[in-house]
């Protein structure tokens, strides 16, 4: 008995003759393992189910109810009704748009000199990248908030962005870093043999086929800025962004526009991703 | 080397260097100072190298503490337990549609956080989806509850990091080379024997790296708590919160999170140097 799976690809040998042949494997790999994986995917897209059913859900009150109380698309065309939300929602992608913008033009360089360089504090970088990454968000946000108490900063969007950057870049660098150390280096060998100083071989032949990677760190940079909750809770003032509008309306009842949103957000971003994984697979090729 | 290619590197990481530098590392120095420091929000504050107030948080709070780190570590248990499986099949078995089953895991992520949890908060509720329809059918007693139980927060902590867990472990599993598994079959090992003694140990990369994503990431939260838990649920995260944005009790504030800051930095340290850093950001690239 051999487990091929499904689609033809060979995954394990059929063990030797003398050796009593595993009944339980096979059926491991084609049944148990494949309902289980659909299982799990069950239960991760549940909660995503759940928002895009509620948000056509009739709620007479105006604040979304557990109840089925009928199919409407009233919400759909009302979804800006609630001002303060639309300016929550506002500043999350003004947020996110700047944070990102800032992220990548910053963190390319740096991985750029991480992949491409050796110098000294190259170990120290890599470490403060890696701690920043792995930081608990409440850690980060409450250093971050007691800095901004004791210079006496005032909180909102300026402080909102500053944070989002700070922990935004440290995944820029890495999957850029990831996108240049995959590059063949005597690409621009040839270049700087050809005359090319270092900005026009980095203009003329860097940028272009790490552009890829650069695009899908920052879709990475903005899904993770305007899904932000902890940090931002720390050191937003007043300000309110989308999540922090959310998770203030949770005592006091869900107006169904926010399962509207979050689904309209989902809907984009599910097909930003898609049409970065086109042009991936198209750059590959 | 010219002096041009050898400053090169420091102009390159300079820009993320001055702002992780002043809006990362900076304000974890910040944090300890100020739990130094003794006032009140009236009178101002003055660093009095004020050792006691950590002692007199761990007192007031080392429930809360402790409680975070169970809870941490049994949704990373249970994220292992579930991922473990789904990522090997995935690897394994997947084939051409690999890609495709990521991207469906990933799917949550393109839903708001705050969002995600609410979602549960609907599906757990006493008269919601679930736990109403049950009720009806009489399979559970009427009087079952499930939020604001301890139950509920950690399941609501284990599906919100699933991808973190799922994702270096479909990387490590991947990554196995197939001969030796077949080796190990050659060998007359069976099923069992090569998954514990073979797949197991060489998938310890990802596992290590899920283990500290997941681990970190939960023990820090508070969202999952103030959402889906109660009175009795309160984690360090909850704490440290109401401490800073509602009481303005910035030294038990700031106290609270340098403890956690510690421990948190100590295990990212120990991770790092036991078993280096490309796991966790292949993972992410």
């Amino acid at each position: 008995m051999s487990a091929i799976g499904s689609d033809g690809a060979l995954v394990l040998e059929p063990p030797p003759a003398d050796v009593p042949p595993n009944r339980l494997r096979p059926r491991i790999g084609r049944l148990v393992l494949p309902v289980y994986t659909w299982l799990v995917i069950a239960y991760t897209i549940v909660p995503i189910v759940v928002m895009i059913v509620y948000s056509f859900n009739q709620a007479p009150a105006g604040k979304a109810t557990f109840h089925w109380e009928g199919f409407t698309t009233q919400w759909y065309s009302q979804v800006f009704d609630i001002s303060d939300l639309t300016v929550a929602l506002e500043h999350s992608l003004e947020v996110a748009c700047i944070s990102t913008l800032i992220a990548v033009l910053i963190g390319t360089p740096l991985a750029m000199a991480l992949a491409r360089h050796r110098f000294w504090g190259r170990t120290l970088t890599g470490a403060v990248i890696f701690t920043d990454i792995a930081a608990p968000s409440v850690v980060v946000g409450a250093s971050l908030l007691s800095l901004f108490i004791t210079l006496n900063v005032d909180r909102g969007l300026v402080t909102i962005i500053i944070a989002h950057v700070a922990f935004n870049v440290a995944f820029v660098v890495v999957v850029v870093r990831a996108r240049i150390v995959g590059l063949d280096r005597s690409i621009e060998k040839a270049a700087a043999d050809l005359g090319a100083g270092p900005w026009t071989a980095f203009q003329k032949i860097v940028l272009p086929l790490i552009l890829p990677g650069i695009i899908a760190a920052g879709l990475l940079a903005f899904a993770m800025s305007i899904d932000d909750f902890i940090i931002t809770s720390f050191v937003a003032g007043q300000t309110l962004t989308f999540p922090l509008w959310v998770y203030g309306a949770v005592k006091v009842g869900i107006p169904p526009q926010v399962f509207v949103m979050g689904t309209l957000i989902f809907v984009v971003g599910v097909l930003l991703a898609l049409v970065n994984v086109f042009l991936q697979r198209r750059t590959v090729a | 080397m010219t002096l041009r290619e050898r400053i090169a590197p420091y102009l390159l990481s300079l820009p993320t260097w001055l702002w992780l530098g002043l809006f990362f590392v900076v304000p974890m120095v910040t944090v300890l100072s100020v739990s130094l420091q003794t006032g009140n929000p009236d009178t101002g504050y003055a660093l009095t190298w004020h050792f006691s107030e950590f002692w007199s948080v761990l007192k007031q709070y080392h429930v809360e503490l402790l409680r975070s780190f169970e809870y941490g570590a049994i949704s990373t248990l249970a994220a292992f337990v579930i991922s473990y499986p789904m990522a090997y099949w995935i690897a394994f078995h997947g084939g051409r549609h690999k890609s495709t089953y990521l991207f469906i895991i990933l799917l949550p992520f393109f839903v708001s956080f705050v969002i995600r949890t609410l979602s549960w908060q609907f599906i757990l509720s006493d008269d919601g989806i679930v736990l109403g329809t049950l009720k009806n059918i009489g399979i559970v007693p009427r009087s079952t509850h499930v939020l604001s139980t301890p139950f509920a927060v950690i399941a609501g902590l284990t599906y919100n990091v699933l991808p973190f867990m799922i994702l270096p472990l479909y990387v490590a599993i991947e990554k196995i080379d197939r001969s030796v598994i077949r080796a190990a079959h050659d060998l007359y090992a069976g099923s069992a024997t090569a998954f514990m003694r073979v797949i197991l140990p060489l998938s310890s990369a990802g596992i290590f790296a899920g283990f500290l994503l997941v681990f970190v990431t939960n023990v820090g939260d508070y969202v999952n708590a103030a959402i889906l838990g109660g009175p009795g649920t309160t984690m360090i995260g909850n704490v440290i919160q109401t401490s800073y944005l509602e009481n303005l009790d910035y030294p038990t504030a700031s106290a609270l999170s340098s403890i956690l800051m510690a421990i948190m930095l100590f295990i990212i340290w120990l991770y790092a140097r036991t078993f280096g850093t490309s796991a966790v950001e292949e993972a992410l690239a």
